[in-house]
């Protein structure tokens, strides 16, 4: 049919026109559909939609406070923070985990141990959106290298982080502490929004008794983020208040010392200043790196550290229970004054042992041939054994548990020191309740030598003396010393609630004291090797203790026991007599005589002290060690 | 014939004064301006949507160039010569759809491309945009109008075919407005209100046969998750979610062009293609919204214009589809992103960043130019 023939061509044209009207108002329709859904969205819900595009980009970021530094008592820095990068993945970004990793283990080197550790953390209850640590402390080159194919790793970031690092950690550790992550059991404790930002936390020591000082309060910033969780721009910022710096009684030159002369020993020191309590060293040998600590040591070294037979982990400074030994018997002589079972004149025979009863147990001088009549002076001069087994047995437990409790044993007497253990001073109602037997004469005999049931730590033993130093007054040992910013020290160091020791005759004390000094000066003094040509009158006392108990009449020669079992040498001390500046504690273990190793190592720190540090080179240890003592 | 007397264009052209020059080179000057300003918004919006990346507003704007040339050669032709071949293109047309089901190549799960060494890679999908109302316009128009059921069904046949074919590739959106475009010229000719009734009962019948049969999982999700975009907000809801945002924060007045967070943060996917209009809604508002849709409906009503007043039948069909089709590009992508529509794969025409419809949809325009300024005579 050719186009055009019998059609009406108008009546096309009407029709064709008609439905072009029909056209337009469908156009008009759905056109005022849209228009009406724009409206809907865009001025009706309005307010819902903006909500969620703020939602979309605005997240509120915690930002962890900068943890307050420690310094010792001369401004020298113990711990600080310094930047460490590492790489983080944040779960709820990373679309394949496995991929991921595999990617970037082959950009890293990340052992099996931070894996493992990564995938332990990534089953444990977590704060949605929590970045998770991969590996730490990351170079420069690794840095770079994620930084190229960062667009590969959505959810992997390189974060820089403050982290706590102890420039003087070997020497610190023990005294400081130090902080590590925060684990499950711990994450319950703390608060959680203050903790929002932080990954570490006081594990011990200082770091954790002043955890809360130190931590500071969390800031927060609200930051532009885009779809895939960059941070594009900080909108708001609540800065974070930084911990505060604190400063410690500690010197780090005393403390170094102290280090020096146990050095290739096993062995703990502790130095009080006796006016206000203030640990000027506290040192635990050997020590350790707390730095490896901080982020997480490996197993391998962990397991190096904690089988090692010197115990390196091992506080014995505050957590050595040792026995005393003869370091006692100046708490013994003040109690035996005070009670009046003994007085400056009386003397007895010393045959070189002891009876409770005629034929009974020979309790042994440690001199055999014995030191003949003795007064409280010469028996502590010469420590004579037999005297203080005597006045022991007249003294009775329960005096000896009320004047050695007054020296503060048998508890944790310090005010801010962590994990400080009480020791042991036994009692009559400790025995009957712990081994469920009376309490024997023979247990008062050996406890009149600070041997038996008793216990003591490197610190109590300090502790003791630097009361005694102080003619009776308490001054509880203590780390800080002040904060440094605005906050007063009242507000965090705990009161303590010591009683002075009040004797009978205050004069008692100087007499003691003398004792003490006749111990270094006098020429039958056992330690007066170590106070040899000193230009200071010093107190003192010498201790050994025995690592393990010899039968009655049992000879031993230490050349034949090995190194391990020989005893321990204690030595307590103060300097200088009149005004003492500094007590100390020190013990040696398996060092053989109070004297000839403790000493020596006491009269060092006094002279150091005293008189100013030695130059490097210098010999550290003065005198000769010259008999032997008990 | 004197009848034609009647379409003297110097009596009823709003611009005489000009209208010699604009005859002479096959343009209308008032579509034209529309559709400059169209496309120049266009490009404000692109350099936001891609993300202040100039090279795509660069290619974007050669592409439009190529576009508005296609356009004017288009308008040269005479109508006439587009009936003429409307048969031998359908033809070629259903061969090339043939050929990309069997040679084609494409990405994606999807064959839409034809590779014929020595010449450009094209679609012969985007061709039958053109085609198909050319087609059914060149078939209804032989016979008396309105058409009888027979030549319906006819007309129905040469729309479905290519249709379906485009459905195979697989390439929904394509093969609706083929399919649209079709059916707009049988409703132009004048099919009985009946046949439209009997026609919509069908499609009722025929949608859940469509769910179970034909549509493929990634459409079904498509639709479930248009009713539902929280169900599975991370994966196919979150496009809607997103847009949805970016329109509602935009309010009134928008938040400032470049300042759109949900596309410049990278929430709002497909910013500079398919989802373009939800940037321009966060950006301008709904004052913006108002003027891009008035901007389309004044196209629209030129276009419509053009058809009403076309010389014949063939010319009046195909521009009235034609400009239906491109209503619906409009309808369909402003609709679904603003999650009033399943999500299909259909730009916003002239607008979103993209080469082939763009190319297709002004050759539709500069067929329309050719059908206002090819006046004659009816009886020559």
């Amino acid at each position: 049919m050719p186009w055009g023939e019998f059609k009406d061509i108008a009546a096309e044209r009407r029709l064709f026109q008609r439905r072009t009207v029909v056209m337009l108002l469908l156009v008009f329709g759905l056109l005022s559909l849209l228009i009406a859904r724009m409206y809907q969205l865009q001025v009706v819900e309005h307010d819902i939609y903006t909500t969620l595009s703020d939602k979309n980009r605005v997240q509120v970021q915690s930002v962890a406070p900068p943890r307050g530094l420690v310094y010792d008592r001369n401004d020298v820095l113990l711990a600080e923070n310094r930047p460490v990068f590492s790489v983080t993945l944040v779960p709820e970004r990373v679309g394949h985990m496995e991929q991921t990793l595999a990617k970037l283990q082959e950009m890293l080197s990340i052992s099996e141990e931070d894996m493992e550790r990564f995938h332990r953390r990534l089953l444990e209850p977590r704060r949605p959106f929590q970045e998770l640590p991969l590996r730490y402390d990351l170079n420069e080159q690794e840095i770079a290298r994620l930084a190229v194919h960062r667009h590969e790793l959505p959810g992997v970031e390189v974060s820089a982080e403050l982290v706590r690092y102890y420039p003087h950690s070997e020497l610190t550790a023990h005294a400081l502490g130090y902080v590590g992550r925060i684990n499950r059991q711990e994450l319950q404790r703390i608060d959680s929004v203050n903790y929002a930002g932080t990954n570490y936390i006081g594990k011990s020591g200082v770091e954790r008794f002043y955890e809360q000082l130190l931590h500071g309060r969390v800031g927060y910033q609200h930051v532009e983020t885009n779809a895939r969780g960059r941070t594009l721009r900080v909108l708001e910022r609540e800065n974070p208040v930084p911990g505060e710096d604190i400063r410690l009684h500690m010197d780090l030159r005393l403390q170094r010392l102290a280090h020096e002369l146990l050095d290739g020993r096993r062995g703990a020191i502790i130095a009080i200043e006796p006016s206000t309590g203030g640990i000027l060293a506290l040192a635990s040998v050997p020590g350790f790196d707390a730095n490896q600590f901080v982020t997480g040591i490996s197993v391998e070294d962990y397991r190096e550290l904690s089988t090692s037979v010197d115990k390196p982990l091992f506080n014995r400074a505050l957590r050595g229970q040792y026995p005393p030994g003869s370091t006692l018997k100046p708490m013994l002589a003040v109690a035996a004054l005070d009670s009046g079972v003994t007085t400056r004149d009386k003397t007895i025979w010393d045959p070189g042992y002891f009876q409770l009863k005629e034929g009974g147990r020979r309790y042994r001088n440690w001199k055999r041939s014995g030191h003949g009549w003795v007064d409280l002076k010469d028996a502590m001069a010469q420590s004579t054994d037999t005297y203080f087994y005597q006045v022991g047995v007249e003294m009775g437990i329960d005096t000896m548990h009320k004047y050695l409790s007054a020296f503060g044993f048998g508890e944790d007497a310090t005010l801010d020191v962590s994990g400080a253990l009480s020791g042991l001073a036994p009692s009559r109602d400790w025995k009957r309740a712990v081994h469920n037997e009376p309490w024997y004469p023979g247990d008062s005999v050996n406890l009149g030598i600070g041997q038996g049931y008793m216990l003591a730590t490197p610190l109590q033993l300090a502790t003791a003396t630097s009361v005694l130093a102080n003619r009776g007054n308490w001054a509880e040992p203590r780390l800080l010393k002040d904060i440094k910013g605005d906050r007063s020290i009242d507000e965090v160091l705990p009161i303590g609630s010591h009683q002075s020791i009040e004797l009978n005759n205050p004069d008692d004390w100087e007499y003691v004291v003398d004792t003490m000094a006749a111990v270094m000066h006098s020429s039958k003094g056992t330690a007066r090797g170590a106070a040899k040509g000193a230009p200071y009158r010093m107190a003192g006392k010498t201790g050994t203790a025995q690592v393990f108990s010899l039968a009655e009449d049992e000879e031993y020669d230490e050349e034949e026991v090995r190194e391990r079992l020989r005893d321990h040498a204690l030595f307590v001390g103060f300097a200088p007599t009149d005004d003492p500046e500094i007590a100390v504690a020190v013990i040696v273990e398996n060092g053989g005589s109070g004297s000839g190793t403790a000493a020596p190592v006491a009269r060092a720190l006094f002279d150091a002290w005293l008189l100013g540090f030695p130059k490097e080179g210098e010999a550290l240890i003065v005198g000769e060690p010259e008999g032997g003592s008990h | 014939m004197a009848a034609g007397e009647m379409f003297n264009q110097s009596a009823r052209h709003p611009l005489s004064g000009s209208r010699g020059i604009w005859s002479a080179l096959h343009i209308d000057p008032i579509l034209m301006l529309l559709l400059l300003a169209l496309i120049a918004g266009g490009l404000v919006v692109l350099f936001s949507g891609a993300d202040q990346n100039m090279a795509v507003v660069k290619a974007q704007g050669i592409r439009m160039g190529v576009a508005l040339v296609v356009m004017l050669v288009f308008a040269q032709l005479d109508p006439a010569v587009f009936r003429r071949w409307a048969p031998w293109l359908f033809a070629a047309g259903l061969v090339g759809l043939a050929a990309v089901l069997l040679i084609g190549v494409g990405a994606k799960g999807a064959q839409r491309w034809l590779a014929i060494p020595g010449l450009p890679r094209f679609q012969p999908s985007e061709l039958m945009k053109l085609v198909v109302p050319m087609m059914v316009a060149w078939y209804l128009s032989r016979h008396y109008l309105p058409p009888r059921l027979r030549h319906v069904a006819v007309a129905l046949v040469i729309a479905v075919v290519p249709m379906a074919m485009i459905v195979l590739q697989p390439d929904l959106g394509t093969s609706l407005l083929v399919g649209v475009a079709g059916i707009f010229v049988v409703f132009f000719a004048g099919i009985s209100w009946r046949l439209i009734g009997a026609f919509f009962a069908m499609v009722s019948v025929a949608a859940p046969l469509m769910w179970f049969f034909v549509m493929r999982d990634y459409q079904k999700q498509r639709v479930l998750t248009l009713l539902d975009p929280q169900s599975d907000p991370l994966g196919a809801g979150w496009n809607i979610i997103q847009s949805k945002t970016a329109i509602g924060s935009g309010g009134m007045d928008g938040k400032g062009w470049l300042q759109g967070t949900q596309s410049h943060l990278e929430f709002l996917p497909e910013s500079h293609t398919d989802f373009i209009v939800a940037v321009l809604a966060e950006e301008f508002g709904f004052v913006g919204m108002l003027a891009l849709l008035v901007l389309y409906l004044l196209i629209i009503l030129r276009c419509l214009y053009i058809a009403a007043t076309a010389q014949d039948s063939f010319s009046r069909l195909l521009a009235g589809a034609l400009t239906m089709t491109f209503f619906i590009y409009v309808f369909v992508n402003v609709g679904m992103v603003s999650g009033l529509l399943p999500v299909v794969g259909i730009p916003l025409p002239l607008i979103s960043y993209g080469g082939t419809s763009s190319v297709t949809l002004m050759a539709a325009f500069g067929v329309l130019m050719s059908i206002q300024t090819h006046r004659r005579m009816i009886s020559a």
